[in-house]
């Protein structure tokens, strides 16, 4: 166990310098530059301007600095464009912001899709499995774009229940509709998935012999059917994770939320490059680690599974 | 290369590849004018996706879109004489949006029946236009993505060994990456001046981005019909790697590769909607469903039909996209049936 986390770890490591340069060339090989507008600069001003932010020197001295000072102190420098705010500043004070939206939503779209997934799976071909499967397949054609504002239109502007957007602080009512927005298309997946695995689990013949054996049926299904069942769900949770990034961008837009992912457009928009460098390795980081902690979870909960 | 085989494989060396004798054994009675006709592979799998009545009902949705999208501006513009970007300029109100089904004046009219956007323009003929952007970006980038996942995993799969671990390697690292923030890295730092350029570079990002699970698919059936005798048949006649690779053992993925890119359809759509929604996709003068959403959710309190067809629409074609990419697993492979 521990041979694997390390093995895994030295293929984790080099991929997060991997994105890193990859950002920063895609970065510096793009046309134009942060500092230059729509009008040139005298050539004076971009002189000094090139020689503040040490762009007269060759590349692989820009790119040896960079990693150097990332590698070295995890410092990505001062945001071009949020003057005087360290990257890290920035990323840690919107941090909170996104992972409150986005664990809500996830353990939201847990509780609601496994139920409904079980519920279906055990009443399989019923009415209830067919009209929750197809409400599920509409969760995964709505995009969260269309769904975030109509979920407005309807509580904020028409019914006036819950505030339109805006950050309040963690325990408040501005949260539920992005958490809402952001989750529907995972509780539709988990509800999917937890259908089909519970569906295989169910015909096996462990659960067969549980039955024969006089447990009870609730026994059967929370003892014995939701563990195996529920192992699609927990692979699912990496991917998951690189869509409740991507979700949290739409949401954080529509929703104007102070989070990683409205921070993260603003400085594409804006070129700010050491604040798109930061957010992305820190983005990187976070979705490596949390994949390595799903497959050791999976290596706990399913015994079949041996890493060699 | 031919490796050393036993003597017994050796003697039935010529062998026809399970599709093609089917195939066979379908046309041959038919034209001895004998009693039963054979099924193919790929009449049973149209039968069948006949019975799911969802996938029937996806199918005929998708087709009636795509219909509509290419042939809907013209006949607009023969019934009505306007075209997509046609702005009123005779009159000058000050709020040009009307809701659906209503003319300038608050007055019935079927001349809108999506009703009108900001500058005044047809909202059905722009979602209509916007349709046809959406639906090619999502149908050029899934070719993209075919042309570079099957011709990877074919490769990995029938070179095997080192070759084969260190290309899926890769897949395995790139398939951890958060690839949509790089792809937006991309598309905001390349920007094009123009709106073709963007739409070109748009291609190249999502294709490029969403090959690895066909790269992993098609290598899982390369592993498998490459030991078959047909290949070893073609080997022996001394077919190059390469012919036997694209000649060979991709047309006998086909079934998964379709299954697979009618589900990419959608998922590359979705992703595009995504990137135009947050300004970094389709530019202006062009549109697709995505830009038109992000346009609209600008003044959902006063205008909320602006968001809501281009929405409703395209959540209708992924809809449908879904329900027949089910139908076609289903139908191609009944083992294959997991989510």
């Amino acid at each position: 166990m521990l041979r694997f986390i390390v093995r895994r770890l030295f293929v984790t490591i080099p991929t997060i310098l991997i994105v890193i340069t990859l950002t920063w060339g895609l970065i510096k090989l793009a046309p134009g530059n942060f500092y230059s507008g729509e009008k040139r600069l005298p050539a004076a001003i971009e002189k000094s301007i090139r020689e503040k932010y040490g762009l007269d020197k060759p590349w692989y001295q820009q790119y040896g600095k960079t990693m150097w000072s990332i590698l070295r102190h995890f410092d990505f420098g001062t945001s071009l464009r949020f003057e005087g705010q360290s990257v890290n500043t920035i990323i840690w004070r919107s941090l909170p912001v996104s992972a409150a939206v986005g664990i809500l939503a996830y353990l939201l779209a847990l509780i609601v899709g496994i139920t409904v997934g079980s519920i279906a799976a055990l009443k399989q071909n019923s009415r209830w499995d067919y009209s929750s499967m197809a409400l599920a397949m509409l969760g995964i054609s709505v995009p969260n774009f269309v769904l975030g504002p109509i979920l407005v239109l309807v509580f904020s502007l028409g019914l006036y229940w819950l505030p339109p957007s805006r950050w309040g602080g963690f325990p408040s009512r501005n949260l539920i509709l992005p958490v809402l927005t952001l989750s529907a298309i995972y509780m539709a997946y988990i509800a999917r998935l937890t259908r089909a695995g519970m569906l295989e689990v169910l015909r096996s013949d462990y659960i067969r012999t549980a039955r024969a054996k006089g447990l009870s049926e609730t026994g059967v299904v929370v003892r014995h059917a939701l563990r195996g069942g529920l192992m699609p769900v927990i692979s699912y949770t990496g991917p998951a994770l690189a869509f409740l990034l991507t979700g949290t961008i739409v949401v954080e837009r529509i929703f104007a939320l102070p989070g990683l992912g409205n921070y993260f457009i603003q400085a594409s928009l804006n070129r700010d490059e050491p604040l798109i460098i930061g957010i992305v390795a820190f983005i990187a980081i976070t979705l490596l680690l949390m994949n390595l902690l799903v497959d050791i979870a999976y290596a706990f909960l399913d015994p079949r599974v041996r890493y060699h | 290369m031919v490796t050393q085989k036993s003597t017994d494989e050796q003697q039935d060396l010529i062998h026809t590849p399970p599709e093609v004798a089917i195939a066979e054994a379908d046309v041959r009675p038919a034209e001895a004018g004998e009693f039963v006709r054979g099924t193919s592979l790929w009449r049973d799998a149209w039968r069948r996706l006949l019975k799911n009545k969802l996938a029937v009902f996806g199918l005929v949705v998708v087709v009636l879109i795509t219909l509509a999208s290419i042939a809907g501006p013209t006949l607009i513009k023969r019934t009505f004489g306007f075209t997509p970007d046609y702005i009123p300029t005779n009159d000058v109100k000050l709020i040009r949006s009307f809701p659906p089904f209503t003319g300038p004046d608050g007055e019935f009219s079927w001349a809108h029946p999506m009703g009108t956007d900001n500058a005044g323009r047809d909202q059905f003929a722009r979602v209509l236009q916007g349709g046809q952007i959406s639906l090619f970006v999502g149908i050029i980038s899934t070719l993209v993505s075919l042309l570079i996942g099957v011709s990877y995993g074919a490769i990995a799969g029938y070179f095997g060994g080192r070759i084969d671990n260190v290309m899926m390697r890769l897949v395995d690292v790139l398939y951890s990456l958060p690839y949509i923030i790089v792809v937006i890295v991309l598309l905001s730092m390349f920007r094009s001046q123009t709106a073709r350029g963007q739409l070109i570079l748009l291609f190249i990002a999502l294709g490029s981005v969403s090959w690895l699970t066909m790269a992993r698919i098609v290598r899982g059936q390369v592993l498998s019909l490459k030991n078959q005798e047909f290949v070893l048949a073609a080997r022996a006649t001394g077919v190059s790697g390469a012919r036997i690779i694209f000649r060979h053992l991709v047309p006998n993925t086909l079934g998964p590769v379709i299954v697979y890119a009618t589900l990419t359809i959608p998922q590359i759509m979705l992703t595009e909607a995504f990137l135009s929604f947050l300004g970094f996709g389709v530019q202006a003068p062009l549109a697709s469903w995505g830009s038109l959403a992000a346009d609209g959710v600008q003044n959902i309190a006063i205008f909320p039909w602006q968001l809501i067809f281009p929405g409703v629409t395209m959540a209708l074609t992924l809809f449908s996209l879904n329900f027949l990419g089910d139908g076609l697993r289903d139908a191609l492979d009944p083992q294959m049936r997991t989510v």
